[in-house]
């Protein structure tokens, strides 16, 4: 790694002036940053710990109904104690292993926006808002593509609020070597309507599949999908899979996600 | 240069880090506590697996500086205070759990830290808690048994013929 400076503030505000440098670069658990630092594909002058921020840590239920997830909450503990929102603590569990979920963040996770993590498919399905240092955003509105998002430079997300579905379900088909999504589902049932938000997939990153809301916000079952189709075109094709074989696997994963939540 | 303090296997010990230096560089190379091993070095093998605070971590993927006054707990401090080997690294030991060896720190520090949060795993719980472990001689097969047995399980139910 190049040589960086490093520092840990105790709150919101100390980590926002920190950022203020040049160059600065906020580091969640570090699980995706500290091995891109390693492969030299970022060279930041300096590292701002967002772990030693106590009112980014935790899981609770907003006066709303909500669960909030604070932003520096690691994997582990969304998994403990999101127990209100069975989807979202079980889709904690199934990232990475045991040793990265101790260590990874939710805010890491949605400020990198990796096309194939598992969070911003339950951030977006849930129609979530993504609170930041300075403003609220909706899930809608804050993906951007493939490791794009509404975020401007140095700016922390310090929380995430999940409405909670009457029912909702996460499935991912594995890529069998990084265990990441090759796809990934989330299915979310409200009671104006369901959400689809898909994963792994597409080269512009999380997709709703609005085709799919509206047949299971009519009738919701495994069955409402049949004939419904997702274009090859903009897909991922990699060694592990085609486009077209992403497009059939979400098709696949949608089904087995309203199956898990019916 | 930074000034690091921490508790290591139940000892105060202190050093100068900088900001890029690993947890794992910060044992291996300025205490000598060459146990925990640095294999993939991308988080993926899981030989670097050491105890913060009492959870499992990947010691690659931490930077020193995070674990500034934390109880950090190593494979060095894992046997009884007489040098004999804990049940799990007896177990590993008994039940053959290794070959080379290269992989068995943080597989006994994974499974210590598996056994602390479910005492009588099952045997797909075993696996599942070792995905982030890899081993490339034993096929896992008796790593798992090992495990199972430390954990005061009947193992010879799913004994390798």
């Amino acid at each position: 790694m190049y040589a960086f400076d490093f520092e840990k503030p105790g709150s919101i505000a100390d980590a926002v002036a920190a950022l203020k440098d040049e160059d600065a670069q906020a580091l969640g658990g570090g699980q995706t940053l500290i091995p891109t630092l390693k492969q030299r594909l970022a060279m930041p002058s300096k590292l701002v710990s967002l772990t030693g921020i106590s009112e980014m840590q935790g899981v609770c239920r907003g006066d709303d109904g909500a669960v909030c997830v604070g932003g520096a909450t690691p994997h582990a503990v969304v998994a403990a104690e999101a127990g209100d929102y069975p989807a979202l603590a079980a889709l904690a569990a199934g990232i990475g292993d045991p040793a990265v979920r101790n260590r990874g963040t939710i805010g890491g996770s949605l400020a990198n926006n990796d096309p194939a993590a598992c969070y911003p498919a339950a951030a977006l399905a849930s129609a979530a808002t993504i609170v930041t240092d300075h403003r609220e955003i909706a899930a809608d509105d804050y993906f951007q593509g493939m490791f794009t998002t509404a975020l401007d430079e140095g700016e922390i997300v310090t929380e995430v609020r999940f409405p909670v579905p009457e029912k909702a379900a996460y499935m991912k088909f594995e890529q069998p070597a990084s265990r990441f999504a090759l796809v990934g589902v989330f299915v979310a049932k409200f009671a104006d309507g369901v959400r689809v938000a898909v994963t792994g997939a597409s080269e512009e990153g999380v997709f709703r599949w609005t085709e799919a809301e509206q047949a299971l916000s009519g009738d919701f079952s495994a069955a409402a999908l049949d004939g419904l189709s997702v274009p090859a075109d903009g897909m991922i094709g990699d060694l592990h899979g085609s486009g077209a074989y992403r497009a059939h696997l979400v098709v696949v994963m949608t089904k087995r996600a309203v199956e898990a939540a019916a | 240069m930074t000034q690091l303090t921490m508790t290591v296997n139940g000892k105060a010990v202190s050093g100068d880090v900088e900001g890029r230096t690993l947890l794992v560089n910060f044992l291996r190379d300025t205490l000598r506590l060459t146990g925990t091993h640095v294999g993939c070095d991308t988080s993926q093998c899981g030989a670097c697996v050491v105890h913060v605070n009492g959870q499992a971590v990947k010691a690659c993927t931490m930077l020193a500086l995070e674990a500034e006054g934390a109880e950090v707990a190593t494979i060095e401090g894992q046997a009884d205070a007489d040098g004999s080997l804990n049940a799990i690294q007896q177990a590993f030991q008994d039940h053959h759990g290794l070959q080379c060896g290269f992989c068995t720190p943080g597989m006994v520090m994974s499974a210590a830290a598996l056994l602390k949060e479910n005492p009588k795993p099952t045997e797909a719980e075993v696996r599942d808690y070792l995905e982030g472990n890899i081993c490339r001689c034993t096929g896992y097969h008796n790593i798992v048994k090992a495990i199972m047995a430390a954990s005061g399980q009947d193992v010879g139910a799913i004994a390798a013929e």
